[in-house]
Parts: structure tokens; sequence; C-alpha cells
């Protein structure tokens, strides 16, 4: 059965739709679910795009107290995967399930471009059917997606290997060249390029599909081969 | 009691900070000479009613570290005085 992958849609998101339609280009089952609880009967969710209640205050920093977040928090507890793109991954970081924080661009320049990012983990929910070094052409389009953490964060970082995505040639200032982590579990991803958009050879690139097919792959692992770390040759 | 408060938001020492800077390198080209460390925050007031100053302190303390500031790259400068009326 294919695969059902949850669409958060909080009051100003706006990428959700594009998700939906993504995941079933790719064979998974993709539904909208509005933001209220609970989330059930689904196989991974994605928190999508757009400006999620008005990105008031900062970014995520009111949808992180929405009562979906207490079903998105658990369903990660229990291993599920959960992927954050863009103000998504803002979300992530302002609710704790994710180290760091994103801030303005550096020059407080708006991105909105292709991208190339580099793949640097298949240890993940959202790289374990791509290859380290793999480069991605996937859009940006933001203003707030500077990553920023603590020294101390950026080593902890490194040493579990949890930056997922870096950027090839930096748009935002991000510490590190960051595009992308994942927490110490693996399962919630984060990143600021919209896989969506690069999935369908009309966008220019399809290179989407690796990020969003990984979600999908990661889906039919269950949650107890979430702690096994896998090598390259072992996905590959 | 009733507390006007102030609570004045800033990026932590050692966070960059992209609109400060980019007012900082604009003010040379203006004329303004000899300004560095610019930083930019956010500055929020509102009045709290609560039994005596320790317990608006306490209920603010929250408030900031759960909603008003991202405590990984702010910190917030909290002033408290007894409303004018």
């Amino acid at each position: 059965m294919a695969p059902v992958i949850g669409v958060v849609q909080f009051p100003g998101s706006n990428c959700e739709l594009d998700v939906v339609e993504a995941i079933e280009g790719l064979g998974g089952n993709g539904r909208v679910l509005w933001r209220r609880p609970p989330i059930s009967g689904v196989d991974g969710i994605v928190l999508p795009g757009g400006f999620a209640h008005g990105d008031y205050l900062r970014p995520g920093a009111i949808a992180r107290f929405s009562a979906v977040m207490e079903s998105v928090i658990a369903f990660a507890a229990d291993g599920g995967p959960v992927l954050g793109i863009c103000n998504g991954f803002q979300v992530l970081t302002e609710a704790g399930l994710l180290p760091g924080a994103l801030q303005k661009n550096h020059g407080l320049k708006f991105r909105c471009s292709q991208a190339h990012i580099r793949v640097e983990t298949i240890n993940s929910a959202a790289t374990g059917t791509a290859g380290v070094g793999d480069v991605l052409e996937i859009p940006i389009n933001h203003f707030e997606g500077n990553y920023t953490c603590s020294p101390e964060t950026l080593d902890e970082l490194r040493a579990n290997d949890q930056i997922v995505f870096r950027y090839v040639d930096n748009p935002n200032g991000s510490t590190d060249d960051i595009a992308g982590v994942c927490n110490a579990q693996r399962n919630v991803v984060g990143l600021m390029p919209h896989p969506e958009r690069a999935c369908h050879p009309l966008l220019g690139s399809v290179d989407g599909r690796s990020v969003l097919g990984s979600m999908l792959a990661w889906t039919s692992r269950g949650t107890s081969a979430l702690a096994a770390p896998t090598s390259a040759s072992t996905v590959r | 009691m009733i507390f006007d408060c102030h609570v004045d938001v800033q990026l932590r020492p050692g966070i960059a900070d992209p609109q400060g800077s980019t007012i900082e390198r604009s003010l040379p080209t203006l004329g303004f000479d000899g300004i560095d460390g610019v930083r930019v925050g956010k500055s929020i007031r509102f009045q709290i009613s609560a039994d005596d100053e320790a317990g608006a302190r306490s209920e603010l303390d929250d408030l900031c570290a759960r909603f008003l500031t991202n405590p990984v790259i702010e910190d917030a400068t909290i002033t408290l005085s007894p409303a004018a009326n």
C-alpha cells in the first residue's frame, strides 16, 4: 500500500498542495492535514513552506504552539519521519525538534533562485536513497534561511553527522553552509530548499524527488530501524 | 497590581546581525562616520497584572523564554514598573 504522507496546513501555509502533488507523483498518498489534532493514519509528516500564522514575532514562533504540533512531536518521538521544508524547517527549530535557528539572510536579501545543495549524509529520513556527495538542484525562496547555532551545537552537529545538506554556494550566510539538518535520531529533517518544486521536468529539475523519495522509502523501515546507522554501501 | 513592562529583545553576543551590519555599512555613504557595533532588536511593551513584582517578573521570565525570544539566538532584558494609573 502506498505510504500516506500527511502535509500539515497551518493558516498561512502555501506549499501544501505542491507537496501533495509531488508525493503522489512519487507513488505516495499525500493528504493535507488541517492544523487540528489528532494526526493519525499517516506514515510520514511534512511541514510545508509558507508563512504559518503570518510569521509574526518570528517565523514558526506561533505555529509551534499550534495544537497539531503535539501530535507532530509525538509522531517524531515514536520514530516517524518528519520533514520540514523552508517555513516548516523554521517551525521545527522553534519547536525544539531540530537544533539551531534560522534568522534573516546575510545582506537582508530575499533569495529566490535555483540552489545547489550537496548531500552530506545518507543516514537521514530525507537522504536514504541518495548518495553522499550528490549535488541536487533545488529552488530556494526565503528571507530567513540563515542557519545559526552556537559553536557547541555546531560541534555536535558535525560529530553526530547531523548536517544533511550544505549549499555549494552559500546564498544566505548560513553557518558552515548548512542547508539542512536532522535530529540525533535522524527521523526529523529540516531544509530550506523546496524539493516539491523540483519534482517535474517542466520545473527545470527533478532532483527534489531524491529528497521526497527518500522520505517515502524511510516509511517502510519501521521504527526499529531508526537507531541503526547505515553505511553508504548497504543503502546504495 | 498592574505593571508596565518593556521587553527589549536583542540577538545574543556573538550572533551575527544582518540588519545591524546592513545599517552599519550604509552609514558612511550617508555621511555618518565613526559609528560601529550597530545591533537591531525588538522592543515589546505591554501591561501585566500580578500580586507583586516578583510574581510579575516570574511570569515574564517564562513568557520571554517560551515565546518572546528564541533562546538559541536571542536574549531579553525586562524592565518592570508599577503602572501610572
